[in-house]
Order: C-alpha cells, then sequence, then structure tokens
C-alpha cells in the first residue's frame, strides 16, 4: 500500500518543501475511514470463511480445523438442486435479455428522441422487486399458469432486460457512428447494417450485460421468492429457508464458495472490460 | 412502405431520429415483452387495489376503497411511518461513512483506484442472504461480538444485539453501503482538480477548499448514492425478517405476509403501491434537486 500515497506527496514535495512532513501525515489520516470501511465491508464475510472450516456443529465455537463441511455440501441434495435450479432460471433469463436488451438498446439509440421508452426499458431495475415480484404472482395466477422455473426465468428476464439495455445503450453511446452510415451508403439495409456493421462493435458491451445479467438472476432472492414454486427453489431460496429455520454449518462452506466464484467472476469480468476498454 | 422510407431517405442522413417501420424490429419485441410482463403485471395490481379479498385468498370483483381507508389505520400508518424511519438513518449513515471512503478512495493513484473500487464492489457480488446470515453469526448471544467483548472484559454478560432495531439499521446499512460510495466516487472523481488548485492557490484552507468546492460539487452524487440506498432499504424484508427477529415490521413485510399468510392480496397490492408511490415522490424530488444544484453550480 506504500504506493497509494507515494504520487500525491511527491508532487507536493516538488510544489512546497516544507510542508511535506504535514502532506503526508494528511495523506494517511485520509486512508483511515477507508481502512474502516473495508474493515465493516469484509469482517462478517471473513467470519463465514473461518468458520467454514470449523470442526464443530456449534456455529459459534472454534473446534480445530476441519473440511468436513464441505463433501457434505456437495451431497446435500436441497442445495444442489437448487444449484441446477438457479443455474437454469439465470441461464433462460439471461438469453431473453440479451436478445430483447440488446434490440432494445439499438432502438432506442437510433429512433428515438424523447426518454420515455428509455426510462420505460430502464424502468424494472428501479422498480421495487418487491412490486415486480407480487405483480408477477398475481399476474401469473390470473392466468392460471402454475408457478415453477419457467415463471422465474420469465420474471427475471424482465429486471435483466432493464440492465443489458441499460449497459448496451452505455456503449451505443461511444461506437464510430460513421460505419454505419458507410453501410447504409453502400446499400444495407438497417438490419443487415445492424447484423453486420453494429452488432459486431457493440459485443463487448453485450458480454458485460449478459454476465450482469446472468450474475443478478443468480443472486435473486425477492422475486424467485414470489414467482417460483416451493417445490423448485432456486439456490437463494435454499438458503433462505436454511438460515430461517435452523443454520448448519453447511451454510458457512457454501458461502465461502458462493465468494471464491463471485470473486473469479468479478476479476474476469474486470479483465474483459479492460480488454474492450483498449479497443475503443 | 417503399414511399415512406423513400422520403425518409434524403432526410436520414442528417437528424438522427428516422421514421418508418424501421424501429419496429428492434423495439417491439422488448417493448412487448416489457409491456406484458412488467406494466399489466403492476397495473393488475393497482386494478386489484380496489376489490375486496376472497375468502381463500384471490379477489373478488366488488369495488371497494376499504383497501386505501385501511391504510390510515394506525397499526398500518405507524409501520409506513417506522420503514421510512429506518431507511432515513441507514441512509444517514451511509453517507456519513460512505463519503470519506468516496473521498479517500478518489484520492488514491489510478492503479490503486480500481483495486480500491473493486474492494468495495466484490462484498455486493455474494449473495445477499449470506451476507444477512453472517450478522446474526455476529450478533447473536453466543456471537463473535459478544464473544470478544466479554474476552476483553468490557462486558460480563452478552448484550442482545440479534434481533432488535439496531441490528437492522446495521444488516441493511451493511448491505448497501456500496450503493453510496459509488455515485459518490463518481462524482468526485469527476470534479475538476484545477478548481480545488485553484481554491488553494487562492489562499484557501484544505478544509475550506473542502467545504466551498469539494462538497457542494459532490452534492449530486451524493443524492444519488442516497437514493440508491433509501430506495431498497425501504422495501426490504429479509433483513428485518432474519435478524430484526420479525419485531420491528417493516413494510416490505408487511406485503409479504398479506400475500403469504393473510392472503388478503388486494391490501397488500395497496401497501406496495403506497410503496411504490413513496419511492417514486423521493426519487422526483432528488432530480428536481440535482438539476437545480448542478444548473446552480453551472451558473454560479
Amino acid at each position: 500500500m506504500v504506493d497509494v500515497q507515494n504520487p500525491p506527496t511527491t508532487a507536493m514535495r516538488e510544489a512546497d518543501p516544507a510542508s511535506a512532513p504535514r502532506a503526508v501525515r494528511k495523506a494517511r489520516s485520509i486512508l483511515v475511514p477507508l481502512w474502516l470501511g473495508y474493515a465493516f465491508l469484509y469482517l462478517p464475510i471473513l467470519v463465514v470463511v473461518i468458520m467454514s472450516f470449523n470442526d464443530s456443529e456449534n456455529l459459534f465455537v472454534w473446534r480445530g480445523f476441519s473440511l468436513r463441511w464441505y463433501p457434505e455440501l456437495f451431497a446435500d441434495e436441497k442445495i444442489m438442486q437448487g444449484l441446477a435450479n438457479t443455474l437454469v432460471v439465470a441461464a433462460g433469463a439471461t438469453a431473453i435479455a440479451t436478445v430483447l436488451g440488446t434490440l432494445l438498446a439499438y432502438g432506442i439509440q437510433k429512433y428515438t428522441r424523447g426518454g420515455l421508452i428509455r426510462a420505460f426499458a430502464i424502468a424494472p431495475a428501479i422498480l421495487p422487486d418487491l412490486l415486480l415480484g407480487i405483480g408477477l404472482l398475481t399476474f401469473f395466477s390470473l392466468l392460471s399458469l402454475t408457478l415453477g422455473l419457467h415463471s422465474a426465468i420469465l420474471a427475471h428476464a424482465v429486471f435483466a432486460t432493464a440492465f443489458v439495455t441499460a449497459i448496451v445503450l452505455a456503449r451505443m453511446a461511444s461506437i464510430d457512428q460513421s460505419l454505419e452510415e458507410a453501410s447504409r451508403d453502400l446499400g444495407a439495409g438497417p438490419v443487415r447494417t445492424f447484423m453486420r456493421v453494429t452488432l459486431p462493435q457493440l459485443a463487448p458491451g453485450i458480454v458485460a450485460g449478459a454476465l450482469l445479467a446472468f450474475t443478478l438472476s443468480i443472486d435473486e432472492f425477492v422475486i424467485a421468492f414470489f414467482t417460483t414454486a416451493p417445490t423448485q427453489p432456486t439456490l437463494p431460496i435454499v438458503i433462505y429457508s436454511m438460515v430461517r429455520f435452523g443454520v448448519t454449518p453447511e451454510v458457512n462452506a457454501l458461502a465461502s464458495i458462493l465468494l471464491l466464484v463471485s470473486i473469479v467472476t468479478v476479476i474476469a469480468a474486470q479483465r474483459l472490460t479492460r480488454l474492450t476498454g483498449t479497443t475503443k | 412502405m417503399t414511399s415512406t422510407l423513400d422520403r425518409a431517405a434524403p432526410a436520414a442522413r442528417a437528424p438522427r431520429v428516422r421514421r418508418g417501420l424501421a424501429p419496429v424490429p428492434f423495439l417491439a419485441p422488448g417493448m412487448f415483452f416489457l409491456i406484458v410482463f412488467m406494466a399489466i403485471p403492476v397495473g393488475l395490481l393497482a386494478f386489484y387495489s380496489f376489490f375486496k379479498r376472497g375468502r381463500f385468498g384471490g379477489v373478488v370483483f366488488e369495488f371497494t376503497l376499504d383497501n386505501w381507508v385501511k391504510l390510515f389505520e394506525p397499526l398500518y400508518l405507524g409501520v409506513i411511518g417506522q420503514s421510512i424511519v429506518v431507511a432515513f438513518v441507514v441512509t444517514v449513515l451511509a453517507l456519513l461513512l460512505g463519503y470519506p471512503m468516496a473521498y479517500a478512495i478518489a484520492g488514491l493513484s489510478p492503479k490503486w483506484r480500481t483495486v480500491a473500487l473493486v474492494a468495495i464492489v466484490l462484498p455486493f457480488w455474494t449473495n445477499f442472504l449470506i451476507r444477512t446470515y453472517a450478522w446474526i453469526l455476529l450478533l447473536n448471544n453466543a456471537g463473535w461480538v459478544n464473544q470478544w467483548l466479554q474476552g476483553l472484559g468490557i462486558i460480563d454478560d452478552p448484550i442482545a444485539m440479534l434481533y432488535t432495531p439496531q441490528a437492522i439499521v446495521v444488516g441493511l446499512l451493511y448491505m448497501y453501503l456500496p450503493l453510496m460510495v459509488l455515485p459518490l466516487y463518481a462524482s468526485l472523481q469527476q470534479l475538476d482538480p484545477s478548481l480545488r488548485e485553484a481554491a488553494t492557490n487562492l489562499g484557501a484552507t484544505p478544509w475550506r477548499t473542502f467545504r466551498t468546492v469539494t462538497l457542494p460539487l459532490s452534492l449530486p452524487g451524493a443524492l444519488t448514492g442516497c437514493i440508491f440506498v433509501f430506495v431498497p432499504a425501504m422495501s426490504n424484508f429479509v433483513i428485518p425478517e432474519l435478524i430484526g427477529g420479525g419485531k420491528t415490521i417493516m413494510v416490505g413485510n408487511l406485503v409479504r405476509d398479506q400475500f403469504f399468510e393473510a392472503r388478503d392480496w388486494p391490501f397488500g397490492a395497496t401497501l406496495a403501491l403506497v410503496l411504490t408511490i413513496l419511492l417514486v415522490v423521493v426519487i422526483v424530488v432528488q432530480s428536481a434537486v440535482s438539476r437545480r444544484l448542478t444548473e446552480g453550480s453551472r451558473r454560479g
């Protein structure tokens, strides 16, 4: 972390040698709230990870190191089924949202002037998920549609579409308009121009949007809570019932694995955006 | 159809908005989907809020204003008020904690800035139920915080921390703090450094520079952060249940109970609509204030 303070202090030293020591002290003290904030953010996670290696049924007493909860986790049918359900729902919702969101973003950027359609397309990301969840529950029940993974896919696709639209719209703003004009001047229709010229340029945004839709869908609890059948719970719903009706130490192991997956995903996404960022 | 396209063609190059049927293949599928699965369901809730509940759940199509009148019973007004207070306290704490964090990150070198931001976002990407559960481990009577406090001799008997309103505040603050830091960081980072330099060159102390330059210019980001925290904090029903013990009921819990326990869908719908209307009002006020702020700073 030494690097953090180096650039500002050297700059200040050049500007005003006398104030350098004070500047160093200031630079460090400014980081104090940041470290406190990180402590707040990471302490609970750290506790969970440590306790996942605890050789005890008791959640609060450390009895020595053990990996026993990890195999038990994978042997737990409820959790594994929940994981499978989650992946099906997330994949389905992401597929729908990626197609619809990309088309929407393109249509909005190209053909609309006012923000009304844009606001409508982004609305599901802002609406309380509670409202969307019970609205869809009410709607599905009116249609006498049996709840299951299919209803969860449709429900998740609603908010996922909004996120894909938002991200692709952001990407749209940074692409070169003249290429499309050239394509049109050479006689390509709007659909062909879109497929051959625009889509490849939008690809990084679409991938980022799909990735976000997928991760959000995996984590989504409230909407799934209202739109999935109790017999086909997604992983967050399984976790919810585990936490609600007496926690088992398996949750710690599950949490640690999910944390690891999140870290890998975030770093991968970071790399991806950095790679695509250089093509701009 | 060809004639409209032909007529549109010459004009198409200059303005960005083109007419005719060209937008249809792009806009129609998504709009259709969102109308069916967002607008109609939400509209349905608004519709149901004017009807009676069925004996075993569902709706009886007899017009009534009862659901809207029922809102004004002290019990429900109390819950709504309590939710506003809790969400407000969480938002203020998030601002107090998040501002220095965002300020510190904005002052880092670009390389460390990325690391610091990822570190802010990372907890956010772990399942929120698990993050809530982590607080059970910490706040329980036999939990870590009590163990530490006892170990250090600060307290003799464990303090009941779990299942209190304070636990709800801590849980919500923990959950939504990153949503405060990110927009704040964005507005602080956009700040033109030359403005601060100018203030310093004109003899302003660091504190005065902060108060008269940095703080006002970061207010739009602060407002956005407040909305990002307040809106989900207001409707969250999982944290009040899992670490609040269901004693402090928030609007979200009430809505959930109307749907799954009381089976009073019309009243549940009414409550959810009130919640949404409140949040829309908050967002509209926020955007009006923030527009005035940016205009003011541009003029001044």
